[in-house]
């Protein structure tokens, strides 16, 4: 039986008086209990075993998706908590590193490639291609007309000084080698990251 | 960090100091905790507030922001006056007892070869005397008056527990507490470890509010030893990894540097970098430069570099200036001299000094790419969001692409830790819609400008036409294979002295001794070599076993350099090489080699009585509390006042700021005058939020949802400011209207006998997100940084606060 | 796998029944928050929400650094922070997690009227069973700690269930895993207890000499205790009752729903009392606490006064 504040109400207010505690005995609520308490979510999840992505504690994590990994079933992160096997974290996490969940689920997750136009007020979804190509342009047209090959006193320095970089330090080492062979590869010099901030 | 974060619990004291331990690193704040209750260590803080760090130490001492190097100096004339040093360590394994060259001194405020029309130093005689074979004269005696040592009695002498009070603000009682603390380190089995981060660094004299700690450490023996060490906490996740990858203006991959104009040949750069030993017997590691240079080179530019064209020295660009860090870029941006900006994972907007100059930077520019997980204010600097972003969108004629990336969870690769350890991690799910990785944007950006120069020609395109891109899936190279790209493998059969092939061609190395600098070797980044060889993926293990339960852990992931855990740990034991702490050893000598738990930071086999020194990548193989030349703004330390003070420098008051910082002159104008602005602003993160991202967290903005500022009671009550009410704070750059959270835990210092007061700004909020919209702190930061590094001065400017009526304007 | 079978009830809401006790011989369990370890970083909050699948609403900041404002029923534990200086002059900043005390002697279950809304398992959690609860508030009254939160939505109480879901397969509360500096421990309510008295023979050494263990005995000690450095005045921690008991009221009402106690109450009383039941508000208004009170005087006369917080 379900018993509701107003049908409790309802119910006491006029009948009690004349109904035995039976109506609200023991009996009444064996449904109920059955579903006491609640199933354990993590059953059948699959776990990963990832990096904390905010300071360098560098915690263990456990990633929880949804799904075992069958080719129809599209895993969703459901859950994330700290590895107990980790030698720092032994199983811990800060309030960063237990609201994960929140970050990877973000409405402030970016979804599609956007541009905005000169004097635009406003984003517009483009295809990746499009953003490429034009970043492509944008840079080659840049460094051709700015590279300095030669310094004043005619030595040698290859740089491009117009077009600079930032690099991301919560991105991985794999990441941040490829990154650099490229800007370097461009003659780039303005070039930093998180290190100072 | 020299240690590991579970190291810390060996320690009898810990001192949190330039840092906020509990609150930025909560989880590795547990050792500290582990060290209280199960090795009776006891917990002090110095902090202008008292932090949640503060609330469960055992002594707490407040210092006015910026003052570090004087409290700091102030201990090293107490350990000296006391003779609370470890007199043996510091004999054996520093250069107190070189003999520093006749020119060099020191006089009100300035070291010799100041230049005031440069702001720099000539340093030529900031050197050891040398004798006829090039190695630094010593005396052991400590009776020359130019000893490392007497310079540096001398040199602190100033720093007396009063004038220290006079400074910090630190009351002198508590101050004697703290030095009292220390000292006891001193005995060769008690060690202290100095946690600290973004507190000290964020300073116009940053690098050297390290080095007094480390000096400090120094004298008591306390640095290669459990439990003790210099231990940088460090921000990002992977802010060490791509430290230690290079991506700064200025470095190569293994902290190499890039040539500068006046080194036009190979030769003239391997010059002032191969370091030869100035004591005899001394390992002087960076003598292998060449090896680890070359192999880079081959790494970058295959069989493109060679012998013949100097390893394609000239691939690479070169520095006219020192630098061209954030400060700088952003200087040359509001100039019009920076066209295009590409942020991967980075929020300027919100993360660099006087936000104001930032947004006209970028308006500027003709185009800005952003890559990126989350919705960023940078991305978004030409909006119009009321007083938050008052930008003009129809006035900005930047081409702005918001690139969506995936997150940690969406693929695979490494971190390095502040404990250098390099750990993989699996990717979990796929990222969502259309989002892309940064390898794979990086790759398409790539490919597209390759085929733009095979196309159409260009400047230079010889290094992008050759960069190696041998990969199996060139539109996205697996971190796999990027791994073993920065481990490095042979290019050709490898021989040993006896001729017999050690390692065959193609095959992964195990170290970095195996380096060559002929063109056979090749290494991405030499210090990660041995992460990755011919038995797998050394990162990825998971071995949690620890031996002696010292917190080494020595196979679980894999540390740089050569899987070593604790950094200098041939200092851990003495000359002859029996531990200092016999409880806890790290390494010591067996008699014919050395051996303990962790890979010994040193020769295997040098014996103690060939007198090399621990410290094996400086060239006389020891600590150094005479920095020699590689500082900018002098061989020690100096208090400097910040470069916006409330008070005249008490030591010098000509030289009130640090004579070698770069400051621009739009900036300078920038400055405010205690006049003006009368009370010390100062930056932090609070523990429920990470920098700008976690507002995007429903759960982080949950837990601290509103921009808001601290105050103490007093000053509170005299400018008639309210708890949880409005306030309007001010410096010379931008002002910020916020709420404001009266508190106990700021209280006013007498600073140069007068009361100076503290206002304490949190950075985490901006105008995209879940919390409620604000300002961000960098509205009223000054653009300008460490000498040495240019990491911007946050931690230490002026303000002035009034009572507001509240927002204007949207919110 | 995660339900529990009767048997490992010990007491349920409003129910004349007993439950079975053949198999009695499970451990009691405890949470242990020693405060003084405590950095107040909240990643207990973040990981009970994360893990109930809570989520309350972005406030506003209110002048101090405790958010959400209160325990609501999106929040089932909340830091509450206190600047307090002491008598030397020096300022401690007490920090105290807050949250469902799962006390042996349950006020809220003694006041629960909705059969099997409330119910006790036998390693002590104290559990609410949503889907029996009518929503009438009287738990927020029989509560000494002022924990249960009803909401204005489902008109449910909610609380803390000390992760009945992760204990139930053997893993600890979701709080207590986080716990950066391991403030927050789980195990048997004996070893709990004497991990406790080590802590307190550390910070006595640390000159802390009223360090003591808060288990109240006013409910029958509870199932998550306190380490305090100042274990003689708990309510300098942000109200922590100094002695909690369970109301007068509640106690009555307790009685009440025993059959004998039923039948020998007057009618008049009966009808006093549902008037109350009824027209009362969520929470209990002070009228009827005394109408109560009078009530019950002469009855059953509370041994000392009722301390019910509110």
């Amino acid at each position: 039986m379900t018993l509701t504040r107003r049908g409790f109400i309802k119910l006491s207010g006029a009948t009690l008086a004349s109904s035995s505690m039976g109506a609200m005995g023991f009996g009444g609520c064996g449904v109920a209990l059955a579903e006491s308490v609640r199933p354990f979510k993590l059953a059948a999840a699959k776990e990963t075993r990832n990096t904390c992505t905010y300071c360098s504690v560098a915690c263990g994590i456990l990633i929880y998706t949804s799904g075992d990994g069958a080719k129809n079933s599209h895993a969703n992160i459901m859950h994330i908590e700290g590895d107990p096997d980790h030698p720092v974290n032994r199983g811990t996490l800060c309030p960063k590193g237990s609201a994960l969940l929140d970050v990877v689920h973000s409405p402030g997750r970016l979804q599609v490639p956007k541009y905005r136009a000169p004097g635009s007020n406003e984003f517009k979804e483009v295809t990746w291609d499009f953003a490429l190509d034009r970043i492509a342009r944008l840079m080659k047209d840049d460094r051709d007309a700015h590279f300095i090959a030669k310094n004043e006193q005619g030595g040698t320095v290859n740089r491009w000084l117009t077009t600079g970089m930032l690099a991301a330090s919560a991105s991985s080492n794999e990441t941040a080698l490829l990154t650099w062979k490229v800007a370097r590869a461009f003659g780039m010099l303005v070039f930093d990251n998180q290190a100072r901030v | 960090m020299t240690n590991t974060w579970q190291d810390i619990k060996n320690a009898n004291v810990v001192i949190v100091m330039g840092g906020n331990a509990a609150e930025a690193h909560p989880c590795g704040f547990k050792w500290v905790i582990e060290a209280k209750i199960h090795n009776g260590a006891k917990l002090v803080v110095v902090d202008p507030r008292f932090t949640r760090t503060a609330s469960v130490a055992d002594s707490y001492a407040p210092i006015r922001p910026g003052t570090d190097i004087a409290f700091l100096s102030g201990v090293i004339r107490y350990l000296l006056e006391k003779d609370q040093i470890q007199h043996e360590y510091v004999r054996a394994f520093t250069n107190a007892s070189l003999i520093v060259k006749e020119g060099f001194s020191f006089k009100d405020g300035l070291f010799s070869g100041y230049n005031a029309d440069t702001h720099s130093y000539d340093k030529t005689d900031w050197q050891y005397e040398l004798d006829d074979q090039g190695f630094a004269k010593i005396d052991d005696t400590w009776q020359n008056p130019r000893c490392v040592i007497n310079l540096m009695r001398q040199h602190v002498d100033r720093y007396t527990p009063e004038m220290v009070s006079r400074i910090c603000g630190t009351p002198v009682d508590k101050y004697l507490t703290v030095c009292n603390l220390i000292a006891g380190t001193c005995l060769p089995d008690k060690a202290m470890t100095s946690l600290f981060a973004l507190g000290w660094t964020q300073h116009s004299v940053g690098s050297q509010n390290i080095r007094t700690m480390a000096m400090v450490q120094l004298l008591l023996g306390n640095i290669g030893v459990a439990g003790g060490g210099m231990n940088a906490l460090r921000g990002h996740s992977n802010i060490q990894g791509l430290t230690d990858i290079g991506l700064l203006s200025n470095q190569i991959p293994g902290y190499l540097t890039l040539p500068k104009d006046q080194e036009q040949t190979f030769d003239d750069y391997m010059k002032t970098r191969q370091f030869k030993p100035l004591r005899p017997n001394q390992m002087s590691y960076w003598q292998n430069y060449r090896k680890f240079f070359v192999s880079f080179q081959k790494t970058m530019f295959g069989d493109a570099a060679t012998a013949e064209n100097n390893w394609a020295y000239d691939y690479l660009p070169k520095l006219d200036v020192p630098m061209y860090d954030i400060i700088k870029a952003f200087e040359m941006m509001v100039h019009g001299e920076i066209n295009g900006y590409i942020c991967q994972g980075f929020n300027p907007l919100q993360a660099f000094p006087e936000k104001n100059k930032i947004r006209r930077g970028l308006s500027k520019l003709k185009y800005l790419v952003v890559m990126d997980p989350l919705d960023t204010e940078t991305s978004r600097f030409w909006e119009s969001v009321g007083p938050f972003n008052p930008s003009d969108p129809a006035k900005i004629e930047t081409e702005v692409f918001q690139l969506p990336t995936t997150c940690f969870a969406e693929e695979d690769g490494t971190l390095v830790n502040s404990a250098r350890w390099l750990q993989w991690h699996w990717k979990a799910a796929e990222p969502p819609a259309k989002a892309k990785s940064d390898i794979w944007i990086m790759a398409g950006i790539f490919h597209r400008m390759r085929e733009l120069y095979r196309k159409e020609g260009g400047a230079f395109p010889d290094p992008i036409l050759k960069l190696t891109w041998n990969y199996t899936d060139p539109v996205e190279p697996s971190a796999d294979e990027l791994a073993k790209e920065m481990n490095g493998r042979a290019r050709a059969d490898i021989k040993d002295a006896s001729g017999a092939i050690a390692i065959k061609a193609g095959q992964q190395l195990d170290t970095f001794g195996q380096l060559r600098d002929d063109g056979t070797t090749e290494s991405g980044c030499w210090i990660f070599t041995g992460s990755y060889t011919e038995k797998g993926n050394m990162m990825a293990r998971r071995d949690t076993h620890d031996p002696r339960d010292q917190g080494i852990t020595p196979d679980w992931a894999w540390s740089w350099p050569a899987n070593r855990r604790i950094l200098y740990n041939r200092a851990s034991s003495d000359v002859a090489g029996n531990p200092w702490n016999p409880a806890k050893p790290i390494i010591q000598w067996d008699g014919s080699r050395w051996v303990g738990i962790d890979v010994p930071d040193y020769g295997p086999t040098i014996k103690p009585s060939d007198g090399v020194g621990p410290f094996i990548m400086n060239s006389e193989g020891t600590g150094r509390f005479f920095a020699l030349d590689q500082m900018v703004d002098g061989p020690f330390p100096e208090h400097y006042e910040p470069m916006e003070s409330p008070v005249e420098n008490l030591l010098h008051p000509k030289v009130q700021n640090n004579p070698a910082a770069r400051v621009f002159a739009d900036d300078r104008a920038d400055f405010g005058t205690p006049e003006q602005f009368p009370y010390v602003g100062t930056t932090y993160r609070l523990t429920e939020h990470f920098h700008f991202w976690t507002k995007h967290a429903l759960i982080n903005a949950i837990l601290q949802p509103q921009e808001f500022i601290e105050i103490g009671e007093i000053l509170a009550k005299e400018k008639g400011i309210t708890n949880n009410g409005w306030v309007r704070v001010s410096s010379k750059r931008g002002h910020m209207i916020c709420k404001a959270f009266v508190t106990k835990r700021i209280k006013p210092m007498t600073v140069a006998g007068k009361p100076t007061h503290v206002i304490g700004v949190p950075l985490h909020w901006g105008f995209t997100g879940l919390a409620k919209k604000g300002y961000g702190a960098n509205i009223l930061t000054p653009s300008v940084g460490d000498a040495n590094t240019q990491t911007p001065e946050f931690k230490a400017f002026l303000v002035n606060i009034e009572p507001s009526n509240g927002p204007e304007g949207e919110v | 796998m995660t339900n529990y079978q009767s048997q490992n009830y010990i007491r349920i809401s409003a129910t004349t029944l007993t439950p079975p006790s053949a198999r009695n011989h499970e451990a009691e369990m405890a949470k242990l928050i020693d405060v003084t370890r405590c950095i107040g970083c909240k990643a207990c909050q973040a990981a009970c929400m994360e893990w109930n699948d809570l989520r309350s609403t972005v406030g506003t900041f209110h002048g101090t650094l405790e958010n959400p404002m209160d325990l609501d029923p999106q929040t089932w534990t909340l830091m509450r922070f206190t600047e307090h200086e002491n008598d030397k002059g020096d300022l401690e900043w007490l920090i105290r997690k807050d949250g469902c005390m799962h006390c042996e002697d349950p006020g809220c279950l003694k006041a629960c009227p909705a059969p099997g809304a409330i119910v006790q398992y036998e390693n002590g959690i104290v559990d609410f069973i949503s889907e029996n609860c009518i929503g009438c508030g009287y738990c927020v009254k029989g509560c000494p700690f002022n924990i249960p939160r009803i909401s204005q939505v489902d008109h449910k109480s909610y609380k803390c269930t000390l992760c009945s879901d992760r204990v139930a397969v053997n893993l600890e509360p979701a709080c207590v895993k986080a716990c950066p500096t391991g403030a927050i421990l789980f195990g048997s309510k004996q070893n709990m207890t004497d991990w406790a008295g080590e802590r307190v023979e550390d910070l006595k050494s640390r000159g802390f000499e009223n360090a003591g263990l808060y288990d109240p005995p006013g409910v029958s000690g509870t199932h998550v205790m306190y380490v305090l450095h100042h274990a003689d005045t708990p309510s300098i921690y942000a109200g922590l009752p100094d002695n909690p008991k369970i109301s007068a009221t509640v106690e009555f009402w307790k009685g009440l729903i025993k059959p004998v106690a039923l039948l020998g109450v007057a009618a008049a009383v009966v009808s006093g009392f549902m008037h109350w039941v009824i027209a009362g508000p969520n929470e209990v208004q002070p009228e009827d606490e005394e109408e109560a009170h009078r009530i019950i005087e002469g009855k059953n006369a509370p041994k000392s006064p009722p301390e019910a917080a509110t």
